[in-house]
C-alpha cells in the first residue's frame, strides 16, 4: 500500500518537473543578472575566479548565512555526541607501521594542499569550502591510520570561533567603511595577483580554517564519541 | 552542438525521484539518509545543468584575454557550493541523530520506534 | 554525445543499487559512487569549483561519516 501510494505521489512529480523542464530548453543563454555579474565581475571585485566574487563580494550575506548553518551543525553534533553515555567499542583494527609512518608523514602535505586551494580562491578554481573539506580529510586520515587516536577538542573550536568571529568583525568593518555590511574596502590591486581583490583572501582564509576546523570537530566527535565529563 | 541535451535533465530528475522513492519507502533510517543525500545531489546537478549554456567555458579568468561573455552562468554554481556544503551539514546531524536513537530503540527500524509510523 | 548519456545512465544504475543492496555498506559505496559520478558531470557542465567541492565532500567525508555510523549502529538492514 505505502509502495503504490509512493508511486502514484512520484509519478506526479514527475510529471511536473518534465512540464516545468519543458519550459526551460538546455543550453540556452537566459541570464540577466549572470551577464552584469560576468562583464562586471572583475572590474568590482578584482578576483579572477568570478565564482569567488560572486560568493564572496555580490551575495556574501548568503555565505554568511551558510557559515551559520554549518556552525549550527556542528554544534548540534557535539551535543548529541557527547550525551551518548560511555563511549562503545568500535575500535578501528590495528593497522602496521607502515600505514601509521605514511599516515603522520603525508597529514601536513594535505594541510599544506588544503591551505593552498583556500588562499588561492580568488585565482583558480577552488576556495574556502574546497579547502576546509581537503584539510578535514586530512585529519579522516590521521584518524583512520592511528587508530585509538583522541586530539583535544579544545585547537578545534577555537579555531572555529576565531574563524568565524573573524568574518563578522571585518563585515562589521566593511559596514564602517564602505557603508553596507560585507563591503570591499581594501585596495583592490592589480589582477591575478595573491594579494589582490581587497578582502575577499582574508574572508576565504577565515572560511577555509573555519569549514576545516568545523568539518574535522564533526569526524572527531563521530569516531571519538565526544568527550569525557 | 546539441551535445547531452536532454540527458543531464534526465540524469538529475532521475536521481530525485530515487532519492524520493528511497525516503518514502524505506524502513531503516541509515537508508533513509543515504536516500536523502541522492536527493540533494539530484537537485545540485539539477541546478547547474539550467545554468549551463551551449559553447561557452567556465567563468574563471585565468588569462587577460578570456572574454567575459562567453562564459557559463556563475550565479547557479556559487549556490550549489553552498549547498553541498550544507547538504553535508544535514547529513552529519541525521547520522548524530540515528546514533543516538539506536542507542535508545536498540533497533534502526522506524515501524517500531513510537512517534516515527508512516 | 554518446559518453554523457553513458555516464548518467550508470549515475542511475548506481542510485537503484544504493536503493537496492541490503548491506548498508554497500549501499554507502554506491552512494559514493554517484557522488564521483555527479563530480565527471559537473566538471562536463564547466563548473569546476562545483566538481572538486563534490568530490571532496560527497565522495570523502559524506561516505566516511556514514561509514562511521553504520559502525555503531547496525550493518544490514532488518
Amino acid at each position: 500500500m505505502r509502495a503504490a501510494v509512493s508511486f502514484a505521489v512520484l509519478s506526479l512529480i514527475a510529471v511536473g518537473l518534465a512540464l516545468s523542464l519543458g519550459h526551460v530548453p538546455f543550453g540556452i543563454d537566459r541570464m540577466e543578472v549572470g551577464r552584469y555579474y560576468l562583464t562586471h565581475g572583475l572590474a568590482d571585485t578584482g578576483a579572477a575566479n568570478l565564482v569567488t566574487g560572486v560568493v564572496l563580494n555580490y551575495r556574501a550575506l548568503d555565505t554568511l548565512g551558510e557559515v551559520t548553518v554549518l556552525f549550527i551543525a556542528s554544534l548540534g553534533l557535539g551535543v548529541f555526541m557527547s550525551l551518548s553515555g560511555p563511549r562503545n567499542g568500535g575500535k578501528l583494527p590495528p593497522t602496521s607501521l607502515i600505514v601509521r609512518r605514511g599516515a603522520g608523514f603525508l597529514f601536513p602535505l594535505i594541510l599544506l594542499l588544503g591551505g593552498y586551494i583556500f588562499l588561492h580562491g580568488h585565482l583558480t578554481p577552488g576556495g574556502g569550502f574546497q579547502g576546509g573539506a581537503v584539510i578535514a580529510s586530512g585529519f579522516l586520515l590521521l584518524y583512520l591510520g592511528i587508530p585509538g587516536l583522541r586530539l583535544r577538542h579544545g585547537p578545534f573550536t577555537a579555531t572555529e570561533s576565531i574563524a568565524g568571529l573573524t568574518f563578522v568583525i571585518i563585515g562589521l568593518i566593511g559596514l564602517g567603511v564602505g557603508g553596507y555590511f560585507l563591503s570591499n574596502f581594501l585596495p583592490k590591486g592589480s589582477p591575478f595577483a595573491l594579494f589582490s581583490a581587497g578582502v575577499i583572501p582574508i574572508l576565504y582564509v577565515a572560511i577555509g580554517l573555519k569549514v576545516g576546523a568545523e568539518l574535522a570537530g564533526i569526524v572527531a566527535n563521530m569516531i571519538e564519541g565526544g568527550e569525557e565529563g | 552542438m546539441n551535445a547531452g541535451n536532454p540527458m543531464f535533465y534526465v540524469g538529475a530528475v532521475g536521481l530525485i525521484l530515487i532519492g524520493l522513492f528511497t525516503v518514502l519507502t524505506k524502513r531503516n533510517l541509515i537508508k533513509i539518509i543515504i536516500g536523502l543525500t541522492v536527493l540533494d545531489t539530484g537537485v545540485n546537478i539539477l541546478l547547474v545543468a539550467i545554468g549551463y549554456i551551449h559553447n561557452r567555458t567556465a567563468p574563471i579568468l585565468t588569462q587577460e584575454h578570456l572574454d567575459p561573455t562567453k562564459m557559463v552562468d556563475p550565479v547557479p554554481q556559487a549556490l550549489v557550493l553552498t549547498a553541498i556544503v550544507i547538504g553535508l551539514g544535514v547529513t552529519a546531524l541525521a547520522l548524530g541523530l540515528a546514533v543516538r536513537a539506536y542507542r535508545h530503540y536498540k533497533t534502526l527500524d522506524t515501524n517500531k520506534m513510537r512517534g516515527l509510523k508512516w | 554525445m554518446i559518453y554523457i548519456a553513458l555516464l548518467n545512465v550508470v549515475m542511475l544504475v548506481a542510485a537503484l543499487f544504493a536503493y537496492y543492496l541490503r548491506d548498508l555498506i554497500a549501499a554507502v559505496v554506491a552512494c559514493a559512487a554517484v557522488s564521483l559520478l555527479a563530480s565527471i558531470l559537473f566538471y562536463l557542465l564547466q563548473a569546476p569549483d562545483v566538481a572538486m567541492a563534490e568530490a571532496a565532500i560527497g565522495a570523502g567525508l559524506t561516505t566516511a561519516i556514514f561509514v562511521i555510523a553504520i559502525r555503531r549502529t547496525g550493518r544490514y538492514e532488518e
